[in-house]
């Protein structure tokens, strides 16, 4: 708070209200609710409902279904975390070296930050179709039968590149504008040291755009798990049955289309915990990450 | 890439490019099938499948994607979804930035008893997405009597804290001899947040709202969840229906479809273009 403020009493009140409302009922209301129902078994119907305790994560951790899901979300967000940052670093470099068509560059590995998920689901199904996919072309040509939606590690495969492919502009961006902030004495200083390009990649950029790989890694994770709901739900058909599937999406269809209000609610506290796991994980970095400039 | 006769070409720098036209081109070829595909007849797209060479009907693919309605009540026209994408984008940039603005000022600026707790009570909103509390959220809203409206739709969304976290950063950076110039000159708070304070965040604002808006435009969970009945579809919610008529159908109306998907990423991608530079500033400021 600045230290010339108003003293004004209900102006403040009356400026928070609105925000504090919403949060209240869209907010704090539904987790505390789902919280509540984590611990209680529900009939399909809604009409009664069974105090069960720890009941509904005992029947989660016994679940082959929900680990198997928790199993695939695990390296599903390691690949896409890792590869997505990695294509984006390389590319990021290299267009913050070429001068030549730098911005048309820029403009062209960025826009797809715009395309809503499930579009980029739908994109992919086009391109891995079964009859004539120009990506289940290329499969073919070194043998591979591509089925998507009925061979589960196909259908994976294909999750995972349609969601890099729509996680590398974000990346790309902060990479970008993290290696546009290196000042330029730094780096001419660099250049006098060590005549090797890859050397000077090591030593001098990476370690300073370390804050920024951080920053990303935490939002890259919380993409995977979150944001992918949309690439998922439409590279699986509509038909989740052997398909790979997320926690996130695995929440969305016990709970909505298995009715099963107690599961689903103790499936969204385990990820709620997730998540703030990660969040405070993320401070911590912060708090020791070290200012270079 | 043209060497100069005196210049020898440097071959790193051709690497370079070569690298960043690869990426480029896996990032925009997709897209150009999709416009090829709505470009010509379904029964060459059924036959050929995706490919580079352009047809005559484009035209008349967008109008049957604009103004065709698929579904069970015929009501979901492309015009009607476009209608729908647009309220859900502008009217939670919007609400988000209104509310965050006010809270913020409210935050930043005022002598509050219980300021850090409306403070901590509103910044422990970006600790969970709404994803992981979405069932509990869909059975108040239905609660509330708001499935299949805009308020249903929009609201919900709102609740999260991004918007008041940005102008909060921004308005501590706002210098303090301001605020004390406009109260010797007899400004009130009010007269100060709207003469002074939101002329100075408009950039903030224009990129802020560049944001929200792709964010609210591409949501497709919880339109899904909150809108049953079909003229309530968005585009992007619409997506999954669309592609759904592509199978078990003779001939699959395929330019059609991906007219569809074409409109539903245009107008985030061309602001997002358009708008770039404030864009990236909005984004990696925002996020930090």
């Amino acid at each position: 708070m600045k230290r010339a403020g108003f003293t004004q009493r209900w102006l403040p009140i009356l400026l928070l209200m609105p925000q504090l409302v919403i949060i209240a009922v869209f907010f704090y209301w539904p987790a505390a609710y789902g919280l509540r129902s984590s611990f209680f078994l529900q009939d399909p119907f809604g009409f009664s409902e069974t105090f069960v305790g720890f009941g509904n994560y005992l029947t989660l951790m016994r679940s082959p279904s929900y680990l198997k899901s928790a199993g695939f979300t695990v390296i599903f967000s390691v690949l896409v975390t890792f590869l997505s940052l990695a294509i984006a670093l390389i590319l990021a470099v290299k267009a913050d070296r070429v001068i030549r068509g730098a911005k048309t560059y820029r403009t062209l590995l960025m826009w797809v930050y715009a395309v809503a998920p499930p579009v980029a689901g739908v994109i992919g199904l086009i391109m891995f179709d079964q009859s004539w996919g120009p990506l289940m072309d290329f499969a073919a040509l070194f043998g591979w039968d591509f089925v998507l939606g009925v061979n589960y590690f196909d259908t994976a495969f294909a999750m995972v590149v349609v969601s890099v492919w729509k996680q590398i502009p974000v990346n790309f961006i902060f990479f970008l504008s993290g290696l546009q902030s290196i000042p330029r004495s730094v780096r001419e200083a660099a250049l006098i040291d060590n005549r090797s390009a890859s050397g000077r990649f090591w030593d001098v950029t990476f370690p300073l755009l370390a804050p920024t790989g951080f920053f990303l890694l935490i939002t890259n994770i919380t993409y995977s798990l979150f944001d992918t709901f949309g690439i998922i739900d439409t590279t699986v058909k509509g038909e989740p049955g052997n398909n790979p599937m997320t926690l996130v999406y695995k929440v969305y269809v016990d709970g909505f289309r298995g009715n099963d209000m107690g599961g689903s609610s103790a499936q969204s506290v385990i990820l709620m915990v997730l998540v703030l796991l990660m969040t405070v994980f993320q401070f911590r970095l912060i708090e020791r990450r070290i200012h270079y400039t | 890439m043209t060497a100069t006769p005196k210049r020898r070409i440097k071959w790193s720098n051709v690497v370079d490019h070569l690298v960043l036209i690869a990426g480029s081109a896996v990032m925009i070829l997709p897209v150009v099938m999709l416009l090829q595909m709505a470009s010509n007849p379904d029964i060459e797209t059924m036959r050929n499948g995706p490919g580079l060479t352009f047809g005559d009907r484009l035209p008349a693919n967008t109008t049957k994607a604009l103004f065709e309605a698929s579904g069970f009540s015929g009501v979901n026209s492309g015009v009607q979804m476009l209608y729908n994408s647009f309220i859900l984008g502008i009217g939670f940039a919007v609400g988000k930035i209104v509310l965050g603005m006010m809270a913020a000022y409210a935050i930043v600026y005022f002598r509050l008893r219980f300021a850090t707790l409306a403070f901590w009570m509103i910044f422990t909103t970006l600790l969970l997405p709404l994803e992981v509390r979405i069932l509990p959220s869909y059975e108040i809203v239905q609660k509330l009597g708001m499935l299949n409206t805009f308020q249903g739709l929009i609201i919900p969304l709102i609740a999260s804290a991004t918007a008041t976290f940005f102008f909060r950063q921004f308005f501590r950076a706002v210098p303090e001899e301001l605020v004390e110039a406009a109260r010797i000159d007899g400004a009130g708070p009010v007269k100060f947040f709207i003469d002074i304070l939101i002329p100075l965040s408009r950039t903030m604002i224009a990129a802020m709202f560049i944001i929200m808006f792709v964010y609210g435009w591409n949501q497709y969970l919880w339109p899904t969840m909150i809108t049953t009945d079909e003229d309530m579809y968005t585009l992007v919610r619409g997506i999954k229906q669309i592609t759904q008529s592509l199978e078990g159908t003779n001939l699959p109306e395929y330019g059609r479809a991906n007219m569809l998907a074409l409109l539903a990423i245009l107008p985030p991608v061309l602001i997002v273009i358009f708008f770039q530079s404030w864009f990236v500033k909005g984004l990696t400021e925002s996020d930090k």
